[in-house]
């Protein structure tokens, strides 16, 4: 270090002038000042497996909803005839994805065998209907991730909504909501929501109403909390005591201070909703057939499981990689926007 | 040790920190002595680098704290090269340290007794009766009432002031030669401060420890420590006596440290505060870290880093304003003030040294 | 203590009697009657039926004998197994659910609490960096995806296990594992977060300062402090359990209530349902306030207050 400091000359000795002293202290870089959501975002950015989730999550949101457009195949079309194909996927020669079965020892192409136009594909083969598989993927994919948006929906507004009334006004409004919502949490969600659809009758919409009416307990009580902590700081109290409605304290002042709370649990609320509707598809009471849900492939390819694994395997990895990506995003929220929660 | 007196002695410690950003320099070539039975006060803002040192001598840094250059010298063996083991057996021993919060440094789940019994299991092999017996003892020391009642209560059953005589119990309980002190009384009422400090001072004479106390308190300084040393961005810039630092500092930023301090002669209705913020330690500047927030800066003082002058004895200080070279300046009114009463302070204490001696010569003469 | 469990049992009951009502008035809004699905019958004939079901009675009536009984622990007869009544259905298969169930639990969470505190201690390191993958997959991967994953391999093809049904220790194996993944994930994911906020605590830096070993630190105060915390999770994990066993016993054909419950949903056996509905419940309450009082019982600074506020 003592190289790059020149040797002091005897006239270094005056005192540094007010305007040179100021340039001084300009120079020292104060770290760039960022909002929170900014800062949240650069955190977010260095937390590389929540940074790829997001990736698959949105390729997995543009397939499944495109579908309609890159679907190869129908997927609720039958042909017989095609049933139960491996996967073939053009100019790969993995067994596995080449279109060849085994059958006893013997490897044998399968497509052949049915008699299959060349230069037809199954990417993920077809099941034994003769439905193409990946079409079924896709559009199970779009169920999960339907689902997956309303709840997130219900969530945001029932939940945060719930919440936000009962800590605001507090006393024995807070207390009746409370209990309400101990009542609701003291039955496991999976039987309330069966006895929803049996009410209901199974279908769509009706996973979907009996999902959105449970799922929103978590964030009620989430947001009463911080609630209740936020109304009783200075910022709020102003906002009070000078007249504001409190429509529109929840608004400006509650919901901003609210937001990494909501986002957080929103992003464990999708994959608790995605699990059951797959679980009720798996059991029977969920999306029906022909109707294909990623909880249905599934059934249909257990049956099979020990001849025709791939038909489970599919549906399997695609449902496990939703749950994962959106487990691991969610992770990486929760430590952008809570920067407590890691070191 | 370069000296019989020192119990510790600190020699060009450098630690640096990894992080994200960089490599944070904290600790830049700091040099001290801690003397047997004297409390040292290490003086500065947050983030100058005190807790760093402390955290070096207990052996207890960051994971990602490095040392890159000194030694820490105690019973002839440099604390930075023993073994994880062999500090274990002088933590809590020879070296013990009170914490600054007491509300979050006692364990929640376990009796207060036990946790000062503690250090005797580890230490002493005591068995627990028998080591709960002398934290009974301590207890009573630090004056925490009925100990008897007490002694099997949680943490959470006692006030901060309490707590904080808890954990002055924890780190006496084995009579360590050091104890270090890090802002023990910053999280506390002041009145509360003022009974923890009154308690550190009569407890170091009954156990004749020497006290390594950190504050940002120029205050507390005062009554508590003997010696001063005022860090500034990861180094020493001044030490002295109490008194030396006090009343006659030489370190514009020492001078801006007692400026901003209130006192009963503090007429004006605001209280002067050193312009600016701490430099960034990740590029430390160029010269005098100061330079910047000093408005008695020198050229000189953004191209070379001052070398230490010799005041007196026991007072030095790093500013370039010592320099034969430098011009003369005027310290704010406030400093001049100080240094006269010093001055006035000093004849007094000559003129009875003299009258003492004299009187020493005539008794002498007498008996004679 | 004694003042706050008597007011705890007493939620507990209102809370249940509320359940009840709900459940039944719930069933009586259901669709179609347990005869939809049998052959034809005379008109006489069903009014037997329902004779025999108490159906003909006003809704009033039928709600509060429901009560009544239900209070009992009787659930009236099984639509689908007309001469069982519930309350012999559900005792006669609560207790392999409560055997896979309790094993799952205590595998899980003792599990989940070793990688837990294994991550935090070894933070920032690959073998944390394990079990955080290890956390994510427990808690991503759906049982029943891994309970068709464990039935293939570890029982078809490797053959060392049972791959069906109930007849000993190693039948329930296989669907323990399955069942233990998400509380183990669960239980580890939050451990490792309170153990490493326990980790950075002053008080775990006072007992370094201490002169004690990093075992002794971590063993007489890092973790008895971070598994205090982790006793509020195990009711959550409890529904978790219930939820999956519903599919579970049934890839493993296991006869427990969970089997059951799928079984009467898809039969209308609203009986059934209904008393394991109320089943349920209760178990989850009793596991909440379980959890609540040992919590009180191991943290001191509930104990003394009395109560959770």
């Amino acid at each position: 270090m003592a190289d790059n400091i020149k040797q002091p000359v005897d006239d270094s000795f005056e005192p540094v002038p007010l305007n040179e002293k100021q340039k001084l202290d300009d120079e020292k870089i104060a770290a760039p000042s960022l909002t929170f959501t900014q800062d949240a975002w650069r955190r977010l950015k260095r937390n590389k497996s929540a940074m790829i989730s997001m990736i698959i999550l949105l390729v997995l949101f543009v397939m499944a909803f495109s579908s309609s457009f890159i679907e190869p195949h129908d997927p609720n079309a039958q042909d017989p005839s095609y049933a139960n194909l491996p996967a073939k996927i053009p100019g790969v020669g993995i067994p596995g994805f080449n279109g060849t079965l085994k059958q006893g020892d013997v490897r044998v192409d399968a497509y052949a065998q049915a008699g299959v136009k060349p230069g037809t594909y199954y990417v993920m083969g077809t099941d034994y209907l003769g439905r193409d598989l990946f079409s079924r993927v896709l559009y199970g994919t779009r169920i999960s991730l339907t689902i997956a948006l309303v709840a997130t929906f219900f969530d945001l507004t029932i939940g945060v909504a719930y919440g936000m009334i009962s800590g605001w006004k507090g006393g024995r409004v807070d207390n009746l909501m409370q209990r309400i919502i101990e009542i609701i949490m003291s039955i496991p969600s999976l039987v309330v929501i069966i006895l929803l659809i049996l009410i209901l009758k199974p279908g769509m919409a009706s996973i979907i109403i009996a999902i959105a009416l449970t799922s929103w307990t978590n964030m009620a009580r989430l947001v009463r909390a911080e609630t209740l902590e936020l109304k009783n700081q200075e910022f709020v109290l102003a906002a009070r005591t000078l007249g504001e409605s409190p429509i529109k304290i929840a608004f400006k002042h509650l919901l901003p201070n609210l937001s990494s709370v909501i986002i957080i649990n929103t992003m464990f609320t999708i994959p608790s909703a995605i699990f059951f509707e797959a679980l009720l598809s798996y059991i029977g009471i969920g999306i029906s057939s022909p109707q294909a849900s990623l909880g249905t492939l599934l059934n249909d390819g257990q049956k099979n499981f020990q001849f025709l694994p791939y038909q489970m395997w599919f549906p399997a990895v695609v449902l496990s990689l939703i749950m994962i990506c959106f487990n691991l995003f969610g992770d990486g929220l929760r430590d952008a926007f809570d920067p407590r929660s890691k070191e | 040790m370069e000296n019989q007196d020192n119990v510790l002695e600190v020699r060009n410690l450098e630690i640096n920190f990894d992080t994200f950003a960089g490599t944070v320099k904290a600790i830049r070539n700091v040099s001290f002595d801690l003397k047997k039975g004297e409390t040292l006060a290490i003086v500065g803002e947050s983030g100058s680098g005190k807790s760093v040192t402390t955290r070096a001598i207990m052996g207890l840094l960051a994971r990602n704290a490095k040392v890159a250059n000194g030694t820490i010298e105690y019973q002839d063996r440099d604390l930075l090269q023993l073994s994880e083991r062999d500090m274990e057996q002088i933590r809590g021993v020879d070296i013990a340290e009170i914490f600054q919060d007491p509300m979050t440094s006692l364990d929640p789940t376990m009796k207060i007794g036990r946790q000062i019994a503690e250090p005797l299991m580890i230490h002493k092999n005591m068995k627990k009766d028998q080591a709960e017996a002398e934290a009974l003892k301590m207890m009573k020391l630090v004056g925490i009432t009925n100990a008897e009642d007490r002694i099997n209560d949680y943490p959470h059953q006692f006030s901060g002031g309490m707590r904080q005589r808890i954990v002055i119990a924890i780190a006496l309980i084995n009579y360590p030669d050091i104890l270090i002190a890090d802002e023990p009384t910053t999280a506390l009422d002041v009145t509360i401060q003022a009974q923890i400090l009154h308690l550190m001072k009569e407890l170091q004479t009954k156990i004749n420890t020497s006290i390594i106390f950190i504050t940002h308190d120029l205050g507390v300084v005062a009554g508590m420590a003997d010696r001063v040393a005022v860090m500034y961005a990861g180094q020493i810039v001044e030490y002295g006596t109490v008194d030396e630092i006090f009343y006659d500092p030489k370190h514009p930023y020492t001078w801006g440290l007692l400026n901003s301090m209130p006192t009963l002669d503090t007429k004006e209705n605001t209280l002067p505060s050193i312009p600016g913020t701490p430099p960034d330690l990740l590029e430390p500047p160029v010269g005098d870290a100061f330079a910047a927030r000093n408005q008695y800066a020198l050229k000189i003082d953004t191209q070379k880093q001052p070398p230490f002058f010799k005041v007196s004895d026991t007072h030095s200080a790093a500013t370039w304003l010592l320099d034969p070279r430098a011009p003369k300046v005027t310290p704010p009114a406030t400093i001049l003030e100080r240094q006269k009463k010093y001055a006035a302070m000093h004849e007094k204490a000559v003129a009875e040294a003299k009258r003492a001696e004299q009187e020493q010569h005539r008794s002498g003469e007498e008996e004679g | 203590m004694a003042k706050y469990l008597a007011k705890r049992i007493f939620y507990l009951l209102l809370t249940l009697f509320i359940v009840i009502t709900i459940t039944f008035f719930l069933m009586k809004l259901l669709p179609g009657t347990p005869l939809t699905n049998q052959a034809k019958l005379s008109k006489s004939e069903i009014a037997v039926i329902y004779q025999q079901y108490g159906l003909d009675k006003p809704v009033w009536q039928q709600y509060l004998s429901y009560v009544w009984n239900a209070l009992h622990g009787d659930f009236g007869t099984s639509f689908q197994f007309s001469d069982q009544s519930v309350s012999y259905l559900i005792g006669s298969r609560i207790g392999p659910s409560l055997q896979i169930g309790l094993q799952a639990m205590v595998v899980g969470v003792l599990a989940g609490i070793t990688i837990g505190a294994i991550g935090a201690v070894r933070q920032n390191t690959w073998v944390d960096t394990t079990t955080t993958v290890i956390s994510i997959l427990g808690i991503s991967i759906p049982s029943f995806v891994l309970a068709v994953l464990l039935q293939y391999f570890l029982g078809f093809k490797l053959q060392w296990f049972p791959i069906a049904n109930w007849g000993g220790f190693m039948y329930t194996i296989l669907p323990t594992l399955a069942l233990a993944a998400s509380p183990l994930a669960e239980s580890a994911r939050f451990m490792r977060t309170e153990m490493v906020d326990v980790l950075n605590s002053d008080y775990i830096e006072l007992a370094k300062a201490k002169g004690m070993s990093k075992a002794k630190v971590i063993y007489h105060h890092a973790l008895r402090n971070s598994l205090i915390p982790l006793i509020t999770v195990v009711g959550p994990l409890a529904v978790g359990i219930m939820t999956g066993s519903m599919v579970v016993e049934n890839i493993f054909s296991i006869p427990g209530i969970g089997e059951q419950f799928v079984k009467s949903v898809l039969t209308n056996d609203y009986p059934t349902i209904m008393g394991l509905t109320i089943v349920y419940s209760v178990m989850l309450m009793v596991v909440l306030l379980i959890t609540d009082i040992i919590y009180g019982i191991v943290d001191p600074r509930i104990r003394i207050t009395g109560g959770s506020n």
